[in-house]
Order: C-alpha cells, then sequence, then structure tokens
C-alpha cells in the first residue's frame, strides 16, 4: 500500500481500528471481557441506542439534527406502557414505533414548513413532546410486569437478545434504504448541495420529512424494547439520548456537515463508547478516568480521520 | 535568464495519492508582465497556479523570488512575498458584504477593533480600476460575474506583485473583459505580473507578451506571445494539429410550439411579455453582465417566484415548483456548477444520474447496472478526465466538473433544455463537443433556450436571439445577419436609453 492509500485507509476506518485495538486491550488485561456472556450483554444494553443511533444517520446526511428523539422515546415509553396495562400489552408494542413514526413527521412538517433549521425546531418539538408524556404519565411511573409485555426486552431468540435481532434487522434495513434505493441517494443529495437536488428535480422537502419519520419511528422501536425490559413506563426515559445518538454518529465518521455517512459508522460510534464503558465496569477503575479516557479516544478517532485531509 | 525573474520555479512536481498532475515544470515570470498560461481542461493550469500561491506544496522542485530559494513556502509566505492568486472556483464568504470580501484579512483595526472603512476603500479601489459594484450588497445576492468581479477587486486590494488570475473571464461580457485587460497592462506599466489562464486564446493572443502551454501536467514550452497564432496555440497544447472549431449546422426544422410563456414577472426584475420556443428550436438570450438572463430562466422553471403563465406542450403548469417544472420537462444547467450544479460529497457517477433517477431504478431500488452504464456512455461521450465512474468529482478540474454537469442533463429526455453558461471554464475540444451535443438535441426536437455571456457563442448556436436589458427582452435579432459587434452596440444603445428613461 502507498502511503496515500494507507492514509486514506486509516481516515475510513478510525472508529474499527480503535474498536479492534480496545478489545485487544481488554482481552489481555482482563479474563472477563472476551465472554460470550459480556459481549451479548454490551449488545443488548445498548441496541436501543444503537437504533436510535442509525435513524439518526439518515438526519445528520440529509443536512439535519434531530433533538427531540429522546422526547419521543419517552412518549414512546409512557403510550407503550400505559396501553400495555389499559388495553393490550401487544397493542402497546405494535403502537408505539408508529407513535414515534407520527412525531418525526410532525418533526418534518415543522423544519420545512416553517423553514427553520432543524436543530431549532427540534429542541422546541423535544420540549413539547415531552410535555405531553408528562401529563400523559401525571408524572408517575407506569407498572407494566405483564409476560405479554416484557418478553420483547427479557426474551431471546436462538440463545440471543430479541432486542439485538430487531436493532441487527433495522440497522441492515436502513443500510439498504441508504445503498440501494433512490431514496439513499435523495438524502446523500439534499445533504450534499441542497440547491443542485433542487435544480434535479427532486422534491427535497418530502426528503426530508421522511428522514426525520425514521428517525421518530426508531425512538419509538428502541422505546418499546427498553420499556418492556424494565416493565416500566416514564416520561423521563430517553433524557440525553438525542445527544449521545448525535455523538455516536459523528464519532463513526460521518460527516457533521450532512452529504457522507454510513448506518454501520454509527453503531461502531455506538459500541466504541461502549466498549470503553464496559471495560472500566470490569476493570472496575475509578469513574473519574472513565472520563477522561472516554475524551482522550474520542479526540484519538478524530485525529486519525483528519489524518489524510491536508490541502 | 532566471536572475531577472520575479518568481521562478525549477522542476515542479506535484502528485495527488498516486496520479501525477505535474512533473518537472519550470516557469520564470518577469517584473511587469502579462503571462499567459494555457492547456486543455486538467492540463495543469490550476494546480500551478495554487502552488504559485502556495495553496498546494509541490511534492518536488524549487521556487525563487527575486532571486531568493524559499525554503518553506505556503500561502502566508506567498502572500508575504507579493504572489496573490485569484481561484478560478471562487472563494469568498457569502454572508459577508463586497467590501468586507474585497478587504478580507486587510481590514483597518485599532487594536483589533474594527474601524468599518472598508466601504470608504473599496470606493477608491473601484474608481482606480473602473469595476463598479455595490461596496454593501451581500456577496452571497449576486451573481457569478459580480463575484467574479469581487475576486479581482480582492487582488488589487492585495498590492501583489504577481497576481494569478485562474479563468478570472469565465462568465464577464465582452466589456468587463475589456476593462479587466485594462486593469491588466495598468499593473503591467507599474511593473507588477499577471499571470493569466484562460481558455479565451484571442484574449489570450491580445494581451499577453508571454505564453506558456501545459499539456499533460508538463510544460511544453514558453515563447514571446508576438509569434503566435490561433493554430500555434492549438497544435501545441492537443499536441497535434487541429483546425478551429465550427458550430454544428443549424437545425431550421422546427415544430409544434413547445414552451410558450406569458407576462411573466418576478419580483427580481423579470418582465417577460411573450416567449415561445419551438420543438428543435434554439432561441438564444443575449445581454450584459446583470441584465436578467439569469433571472428570466430561472422564473421560468420555477427558481423564483414569479406571476405569468409557463405552458409546456400546451399544457400550463399549474404550480411552479422546479419539481414541477421538471415533471413537465424543462430542465436547467446552471451557471454555477459548484453553488447549485454539482453535489460535491457525490461521486461522478451520482452526480450524472441524479435527475435520472426513477428512469434508474425499479420498485424504489437503484438499478446499479443501468445506471453505471449510462454514466460511463457519457464520460466517454464528453470526454470527462479522469474517466472514472466513480471518479471524485471535487478533485477534477473546473473544465471537467462542467462536462460532468452538463453530461447530467444530456441523459433524461427533457421537452426544453434552458443552457445557462453551457461553456464556462472548458476547452476548445470540450467546448466543441458540448456545441454538438446541443445540435444533436435540437436535433431531435428539443425546445432549447441557451444563456451566454459570450456573444459568439450565442449567434453561434441559435436561430433566433432576444436581446436582453433589465430582465426585458428588448429585441429580437437574426444571428445569421447580425455580428458580434453590432449586436453589442445595440445593447449598449438599449442600456443607454434605459438610464436615460429612469
Ligand atoms: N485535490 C486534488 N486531488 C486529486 N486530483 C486533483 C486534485 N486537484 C486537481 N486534481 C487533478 O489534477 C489534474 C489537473 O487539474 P487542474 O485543475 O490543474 O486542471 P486545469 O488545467 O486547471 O483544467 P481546467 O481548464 O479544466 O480548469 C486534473 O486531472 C484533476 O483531476
Ligand atoms: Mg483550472
Amino acid at each position: 500500500m502507498t502511503r496515500a492509500k494507507t492514509l486514506h485507509f486509516l481516515q475510513n476506518y478510525a472508529v474499527l481500528i480503535l474498536i479492534a485495538l480496545l478489545v485487544a486491550a481488554l482481552t489481555l488485561l482482563s479474563d472477563s471481557f472476551l465472554t460470550g456472556r459480556n459481549l451479548l450483554n454490551i449488545l443488548n444494553q445498548n441496541a436501543p441506542l444503537a437504533i436510535m443511533a442509525s435513524a439518526m444517520t439518515l438526519v445528520i446526511i440529509v443536512g439535519g439534527f434531530d433533538l427531540s428523539v429522546g422526547a419521543i422515546f419517552a412518549m414512546g415509553s409512557v403510550t407503550s406502557a400505559w396501553l400495555a396495562v389499559n388495553v393490550n400489552p401487544f397493542l402497546g408494542l405494535a403502537l408505539a414505533p408508529f407513535v414515534g413514526l407520527a412525531l418525526g413527521y410532525a418533526n418534518g412538517i415543522a423544519i420545512t414548513a416553517l423553514r427553520v433549521h432543524s436543530f431549532l425546531a427540534t429542541i422546541a418539538t423535544a420540549l413539547i413532546f415531552k410535555g405531553i408524556a408528562v401529563a400523559l404519565s401525571d408524572g408517575r411511573l407506569i407498572s407494566a410486569r405483564i409476560d405479554d409485555f416484557t418478553w420483547l426486552g427479557r426474551g431471546k431468540f436462538l440463545g440471543v437478545f430479541n432486542s439485538v435481532w430487531v436493532m441487527v434487522l433495522f440497522a441492515l434495513v436502513l443500510t439498504f434504504l441508504l445503498t440501494r434505493t433512490t431514496f439513499g441517494r435523495k438524502l446523500f443529495a439534499v445533504g450534499g448541495n441542497e440547491e443542485a437536488a433542487i435544480l434535479s428535480g427532486i422534491r427535497t422537502n418530502r426528503v426530508k420529512i421522511a428522514a426525520f419519520a425514521i428517525a421518530g419511528f426508531a425512538a419509538g422501536l428502541a422505546s418499546i424494547i427498553t420499556t418492556s425490559r424494565v416493565a416500566l413506563g416514564q416520561a423521563t426515559a430517553g433524557d440525553g439520548m438525542e445527544l449521545q445518538a448525535i455523538a455516536a454518529v459523528i464519532l463513526g465518521g460521518t460527516s457533521i456537515y450532512g452529504g457522507q455517512g454510513a448506518v454501520w459508522r454509527s453503531l461502531a460510534g455506538v459500541f466504541l463508547l461502549a466498549l470503553v464503558n464496559n471495560g472500566f465496569n470490569i476493570l472496575g477503575i475509578d469513574p473519574f478516568f472513565r472520563d477522561l479516557t472516554m475524551g482522550l479516544i474520542i479526540l484519538a478517532a478524530v485525529g486519525i480521520s483528519a489524518l489524510g485531509q491536508r490541502r | 535568464m532566471s536572475t531577472d525573474a520575479l518568481l521562478s520555479v525549477r522542476g515542479i512536481g506535484v502528485r495527488f495519492g498516486d496520479v501525477e498532475v505535474l512533473s518537472g515544470v519550470d516557469l520564470d515570470i518577469r517584473p511587469g508582465e502579462i503571462h499567459g498560461l494555457i492547456g486543455e481542461n486538467g492540463a495543469g493550469k490550476s494546480t500551478l497556479g495554487k502552488v504559485l500561491g502556495g495553496y498546494y506544496r509541490a511534492t518536488s522542485g524549487k521556487i525563487t523570488v527575486s532571486g531568493q530559494l524559499q525554503s518553506s513556502w505556503d500561502t502566508p509566505a506567498a502572500l508575504a512575498n507579493g504572489v496573490a492568486i485569484m481561484h478560478q472556483e471562487l472563494q469568498l464568504v457569502p454572508a459577508l458584504t463586497v467590501a468586507q470580501n474585497v478587504f478580507l484579512g486587510l481590514e483597518e483595526n485599532f487594536n483589533g477593533i474594527l474601524r468599518g472603512t472598508e466601504a470608504a476603500r473599496l470606493e477608491t479601489l473601484m474608481q482606480q480600476s473602473g469595476l463598479r459594484l455595490d461596496p454593501n450588497a451581500r456577496t452571497s445576492s449576486l451573481t457569478i460575474a459580480e463575484q467574479q468581479k469581487i475576486e479581482i477587486l480582492r487582488a488589487l486590494a492585495r498590492q501583489s506583485r504577481v497576481i494569478v488570475m485562474d479563468e478570472p473571464t469565465a462568465s464577464l461580457s465582452k466589456s468587463e473583459i475589456d476593462q479587466l485587460h485594462r486593469i491588466m497592462r495598468n499593473l503591467r506599466d507599474e511593473g507588477r505580473s499577471v499571470i493569466y489562464v484562460t481558455h479565451f486564446l484571442n484574449d489570450i493572443l491580445e494581451v499577453t507578451d508571454r505564453i506558456t502551454v501545459l499539456r499533460n501536467g508538463e510544460k511544453v514550452h514558453t515563447r514571446d506571445t508576438a509569434g503566435e497564432t490561433r493554430e500555434t496555440l492549438v497544435s501545441a497544447m492537443l499536441g497535434g494539429e487541429k483546425m478551429d472549431t465550427l458550430y454544428p449546422p443549424k437545425n431550421r426544422d422546427h415544430g409544434e410550439v413547445v414552451l410558450s410563456v406569458r407576462d411573466l414577472i418576478s419580483p427580481n426584475g423579470t418582465q417577460v411579455d411573450r416567449l415561445e420556443i419551438r420543438a428543435g428550436e434554439i432561441v438564444g438570450l443575449a445581454g450584459l453582465v446583470g441584465a436578467g438572463r439569469s433571472e428570466i430562466a430561472r422564473a421560468i422553471i420555477g427558481a423564483d417566484p414569479s406571476t405569468g403563465t409557463v405552458e409546456v406542450a400546451g399544457r400550463v403548469l399549474t404550480r411552479r415548483s422546479i419539481a414541477d417544472a421538471t415533471e413537465a420537462g424543462i430542465v436547467m444547467v446552471p451557471e454555477d456548477r459548484r453553488g447549485q450544479g454539482l453535489v460535491m460529497s457525490l461521486p461522478v457517477r451520482a452526480n450524472i444520474s441524479l435527475p435520472h433517477l426513477r428512469a434508474l431504478s425499479s420498485g424504489g431500488v437503484m438499478a446499479k447496472a443501468r445506471e453505471r452504464a449510462l454514466a460511463l456512455g457519457l464520460i466517454k461521450q464528453l470526454d470527462v478526465r479522469p474517466a472514472i465512474i466513480d471518479g471524485d468529482v471535487s478533485n477534477y478540474s473546473g473544465g471537467n466538473q462542467q462536462k460532468v454537469l452538463i453530461g447530467k442533463w444530456l441523459a433524461g429526455d427533457p421537452r426544453v433544455l434552458i443552457l445557462d453558461e453551457p461553456s464556462r471554464g472548458v476547452d476548445v475540444g470540450a467546448r466543441e463537443t458540448i456545441h454538438r451535443e446541443i445540435g444533436r438535441l435540437a436535433g431531435q426536437g428539443v425546445a432549447i433556450l441557451v444563456i451566454s455571456s459570450e456573444i459568439e457563442e450565442v449567434l453561434g448556436l441559435a436561430t433566433r436571439v432576444f436581446l436582453v436589458d433589465r430582465g426585458r427582452l428588448v429585441d429580437e435579432i437574426d444571428p445569421d445577419r447580425v455580428s458580434e459587434a453590432q449586436v453589442l452596440a445595440a445593447l449598449f444603445n438599449h442600456q443607454g436609453m434605459g438610464d436615460a428613461a429612469e
């Protein structure tokens, strides 16, 4: 490989390289790291965030940010638990993602109709969604200890948690959408140069609305996994997840300016951060070092991917 | 020889990854000369300019300024040594005013506190140069030609000893080109030097003292302009004999009216009472810069809001958005290839297929093979270099980006094609190819509207030409009976009458 190719490789696969290094280091440092149980647990615990980050990738590629997915998650949590207790557990699970879809769609409409940047619009809608979730739950926890409800978050299929299957399937579907369909191509075009996309006859507003609707759906989907796992619906669920999702997407190497990125990158971003956390837990190190290390690792990832970008 | 040179380079080589873009280039710029730099699209002119300006670091070679060998050469070093560059792709801050852009980095300040004198200083600069712009206009609201003037003023403001001008006239009209040439001569008489990159060989022959020809990243030669002709320059650029280009034969077999525009009025000054284009007909719009030609096009396609009716093949467009216009069969190749034309983050293939996604997919899933075949065909047809389907379009030379932009629209089968500066920045050969393709589409019955700041191009392509002044079609002329000079005179005449009426 020439120098240029090496740089390009490093730049492209910075997160994967860091993950590999981290896995190697943790395997050497602790016997309990490289066990099927531990790895499955990491996947299981981070599946909801990974689902949200996957969909956030689309929003960021199209040139937006969605700061309301945490609040949509809260809405999903409250509505699914409420429906499970008062109507039907299966209905609760089935409906919450579509509540998310509707809220995401509303986000898209607000952004395109009012022509405000999504950053601002979704700060506003987040407050509204959160307010509704608090009102619906009356500020209380909704306990839903029903087997027909908790199977999703607690059960396994072929020895692997259901949540992991859902995550893998969802990420695959989004990858297909992004890389193989005209919709995916439009996302990249709108995020890369909206004027050019408009002049190419693309209805850019529809494309943006669809991206936000998918992000909303993902937040609803993520919320039923968590809610059914803890058997508890609450309006504070999902707090801060929007920022974690965005951080993971960017850390994975998707361009913050839009127009470039991939779903696998966001998954890699989620699990890079998850591995650091896991490492500190199994090694039992002072949490002070956790933040420090987390910061250093993020800088390393950003540094490696900036290597090849000299002019 | 090199001792009396102001700026001289030896053995300059530049490689990007595995591609050698320049190799072994020697160049001496004397004080007080206008030095032409020519070559085909992708020959390496802009790259050489960027090396001189310190934007790119040469992989090999030496740079000497006034006999002093430079150990490190970057943008600050170049500016400190009096070397400035005007980029081919405009590099302005859209949100700043004209004056702020011109004096960017040169603002007068008192311990870092801005004194806000830019507008006044610009006034002086404009008086000296004869270029006029509103100092307080926001840059993003200006046309490409006006932005190009900002770049020129910016280079002048830097008081540089050597100014590299990379295709500064690509969208200027004749009178402004003359003005720029006057400015160049004044600079030369003050002992400064200009490196002039352009594809307009007549301009090169008219103003330069010496000419350097590049071919495939290597220098062919530097010679005195006095001994050169268009023919010698073309054959040096191409490395063989080549006849000067002619326009394709005009299609005079016109069908039904395809595009019909009535009472089109937009807030930015467009007022077109009536414009009809028949199938197979090429109509041209000629005007001075700022006459509002692009605005007419943008109003027709729905890019800017407007009132009035636009009819395509007898059907009135009820909703006036670009997407609806595109569905009805009107497409536009915009003049600003970076801002409105290409998506720089997508490869060549995806840029070409962007307007044709529906045709290149089934059930919403992209048909990869068909997409690649389409892109490959157009790359071959237009001789895009490098001819890589998944090439990174943002690294392509200006002319090759233009070819991709044109190719993007050739692929479909539009009913109405609007071309705004179709041959902006392309070399002699590519220009001929683009003209041939325009002629072929007309032959197939497409109604075509061509806008160009080169009057000669409009006259050469169109069978009917309208003169445009202040957003109106003020006159219709027969391009076969009128000369370029007459059109120009008429345009100035209209402008003068308009001024008098106001
Ligand atoms: N940053 C870059 N990375 C990779 N290749 C590049 C880069 N910049 C330029 N090139 C390549 O270098 C070659 C020369 O480009 P350059 O822009 O110097 O051509 P040019 O002579 O100015 O052409 P034009 O007349 O079209 O403006 C082209 O093939 C281009 O694709
Ligand atoms: Mg160039």
